[in-house]
């Protein structure tokens, strides 16, 4: 007899959990105390918040609604959704950034799609990045847009994948250069990867800004969005070598060995043999990395530019709608946790999904 | 523990003088070429503001707007008669400076106060103030200060990177008594710092605190004392080097100012074309030889007015009573009505 839909031995498995909860709740004193602690902080808090929240909002209308009102203010949100996702932007041209959001989704539904993963890959990743970046600055068609005028979400997640697509080619090399017999190549690759996480992002994004325009003849120094682009890159890059160090050292020497019998040359043995199985095998913390790139990316903030947070920001700095931070930065805190969460289930997801290609 | 300490701050210092000297030494050949042949030869004039509500934010809309970024536009509409050939790029206290050293910015209109040691020792030129401004203390009632010299042992908040800074500890030094700062880098964290009673008081440029009072969700729970601290003379920056740049700054502020003596607004400015008054029609460029003489569109100051109105209408309408800030002009107002705001005269 199945035991799922025996009623007794169902009611006895409810019975188990209930006793453990109820051991868990109650058990000890000690844990009587707890239970009756949270159980008054929640009273204390939910009730307030969640009037604050929803009961006493204000969904729609002007900041003068929301001034005669004692809870939160989702009109200021719908007023200024425009601003947040794509900030500075020219509004007549907003079709632009929601493209790229568009084309940036699809790529990386394409990329976290294992059948996808062939060198084709590669290309496609190229020719969507330089797309996306012409399409911003309008080089392809209509008006050309300074890097000043990129903004809101759109500019965060252009950022973030582009510094990461750029680290990566950066990161492998690295990465073989530290693993390589030659002296000098390797104490390249060492000082690099080391000096570059010895120092924290913003003062990377510093000397981007101020000194490497001081350093280059008049004229000379690259817009100041590709200046913090370049600066993101080489600071993923370092991050990002290790993580393919740690990938390569889990593929066994045999397996280059055999190879090098067979007749391969170096690189044939790198990209047929050895990064495929190093890659797969640290897919767990290049996604880790790259919701640490994307959390770090605010940090571009500090030099002016105007990503998802320091949009949200300044949204609540406007006379007209002045003051509403909290919705401000609750409303991005969704964005970016939605936005993390479905990167980590992605991992789990892949980490089950390939354990059971294996096996 | 000393030796260590005398080593370290040796160091720090080397490290330092190390950094300004290759710094200088870069920022001579960047200051070479004068800014204003970079202005004409970019088409746009580089602005670096700041972000405060009323003085620099941009709408809904993304466009920026506010006291300081109308002088911008002004500046815009001097060099190239179109008010939105100029970029605007916000910078942080602490990065604005040096980003107008390295030659980031043509102009800084993000508030910056006129220090001597600024002029001096960083080489800035500064254009005529555009907002007089004293730094002021935003205090908990639950004190009971009535004065700033009754603050005793207190715990204040100040923005790092500005002039409030030194204030604060040079007005403490007088009074003879004790006070812990706090340093708060967000003007965000700033206000929160003092609503959750981390800091008793908050000291910032008096204007800035007026906004932010209204924002606290008790406002009549904290009081502005009346003194002020300092002079905040908040002026135009622009980096040494380019004298022209400098002068069209100057008299673009100064065509604002003499347009409010003058009483010409955006509305009435047409009427004032046929003006009998000598000194009118070469303010207007009716008579276009003082415009000829120095090399300037001789409408500039006509198409400025036309375009944004005088300073008393910027004012009203980014941070004055026409505008959800509300400020009282206070010292902001022409000479001719007891304030500070003087123009050279335009012949």
């Amino acid at each position: 007899m199945n035991s799922a839909v025996d009623p007794l031995a169902r009611k006895m498995k409810w019975r188990q959990i209930w006793q453990k909860w109820l051991y868990g709740l109650f058990g000890t004193p000690l844990n009587t105390l707890i239970t009756v602690f949270v159980v008054a902080l929640l009273f204390w808090t939910v009730p307030s918040l969640l009037r604050w929240l929803f009961l006493d909002a204000t969904w729609t209308g002007s900041a003068k609604d929301c001034a005669s009102n004692t809870g939160a203010c989702w009109a200021f949100i719908g007023a200024k959704l425009r601003f947040i996702l794509f900030a500075l932007y020219p509004p007549e041209l907003d079709w632009r950034p929601t493209l790229v959001i568009g084309l940036l989704a699809s790529l990386l539904v394409i990329t976290g799609t294992p059948k996808f993963w062939t060198r084709h890959l590669v290309y496609l990743w190229i020719g969507v990045v330089i797309l996306m970046w012409m399409l911003m600055a309008g080089t392809l068609v209509g008006p050309k847009v300074p890097t000043s005028r990129w903004g809101g979400l759109a500019l965060t997640l252009l950022i973030s994948v582009v510094g990461f697509a750029c680290a990566f080619p950066i990161a492998i090399l690295l990465a073989l250069a530290r693993r390589s017999k030659m002296g000098g190549l390797r104490t390249l690759s060492i000082l690099f990867i080391e000096t570059v996480r010895g120092v924290p992002m913003i003062a990377i994004l510093y000397v981007a800004m101020l000194l490497v325009p001081m350093m280059l003849p008049a004229g000379f120094s690259p817009d100041a969005l590709v200046r913090a682009q370049i600066g993101l890159t080489l600071f993923v890059a370092a991050y990002l070598a290790e993580v393919i160090r740690a990938g390569l050292q889990s593929v066994p020497h045999g397996q280059a060995e055999a190879a090098s019998a067979l007749g391969f040359g170096y690189w044939h043995i790198v990209r047929l043999i050895v990064l495929p199985q190093a890659l797969r095998a640290v897919i767990p913390a290049l996604v880790n990395l790259a919701i640490g790139i994307l959390l770090n990316s605010t940090l571009v903030a500090v030099i002016g530019i105007f990503d998802l947070l320091n949009a949200a920001k300044n949204a609540a700095n406007d006379p007209v709608w002045l003051g509403f931070y909290d919705e401000s930065y609750i409303f991005v805190g969704l964005i970016y946790f939605s936005l993390c969460y479905s990167a980590s289930r992605y991992s789990l997801w892949l980490e089950r999904h390939l354990r059971a290609v294996k096996s | 523990m000393r030796t260590e300490n005398g080593r370290h701050r040796v160091w720090r210092a080397t490290a330092a003088a190390g950094l300004v000297a290759i710094a200088t030494l870069f920022a001579n050949g960047v200051q070479a070429g004068p800014t204003l042949d970079k202005i004409k030869e970019r088409g746009t004039i580089k602005v670096g503001v700041g972000t405060s509500p009323g003085f620099f934010a941009p709408d809904s809309n993304g466009k920026w707007q506010g006291f300081f970024v109308e002088f911008g536009r002004a500046l815009a509409i001097t060099v190239f008669n179109d008010p939105d050939k100029v970029e605007f790029t916000s910078s942080s206290p602490q990065q604005r400076l040096p980003a107008l050293q390295s030659g980031e910015f043509d102009i800084l209109l993000s508030g910056v106060t006129q220090t001597v040691t600024r002029a001096f020792k960083l080489g800035f030129h500064f254009g005529p103030t555009i907002f007089y401004d004293g730094q002021g203390l935003l205090v908990n009632k639950s004190l009971g200060v009535t004065k700033g010299s009754e603050l005793d042992g207190a715990t204040i908040g100040v923005q790092s990177g500005t002039t409030g800074e030194l204030n604060i500890a040079d007005f403490f030094r007088k009074t003879g008594h004790k006070f812990t700062p706090v340093t708060i880098e967000d003007s965000n964290e700033f206000l929160k710092a003092l609503e959750s009673g981390r800091v008793d008081a908050l000291t910032q440029d008096a204007s800035d605190l007026a906004l932010r009072r209204t924002l606290l969700a008790k406002p009549d729970d904290y009081v502005l004392l009346p003194e002020r601290l300092s002079k905040e003379p908040l002026a135009p920056a622009i980096a040494a080097g380019d004298d022209r740049w400098l002068e069209i700054v100057n008299w673009t502020v100064y065509a604002t100012i003499q347009a409010e003596e003058f009483g010409i607004t955006k509305d009435n400015v047409d009427t004032f074309l046929n003006s009998e008054d000598p000194a009118i029609s070469r303010f207007l460029g009716t008579d276009p030889s003082l415009g000829e003489a120095i090399g300037l569109d001789p409408k500039f100051a006509y198409n400025i007015v036309k375009t944004l109105g005088n300073y008393g209408e910027i004012f009203d309408r980014t941070i004055g009573k026409g505008s959800p800030v509300g400020f009282e002009r206070g010292y902001n107002q022409p000479w001719t009505q007891g304030g500070l705001l003087y123009s050279p005269p335009f012949r």
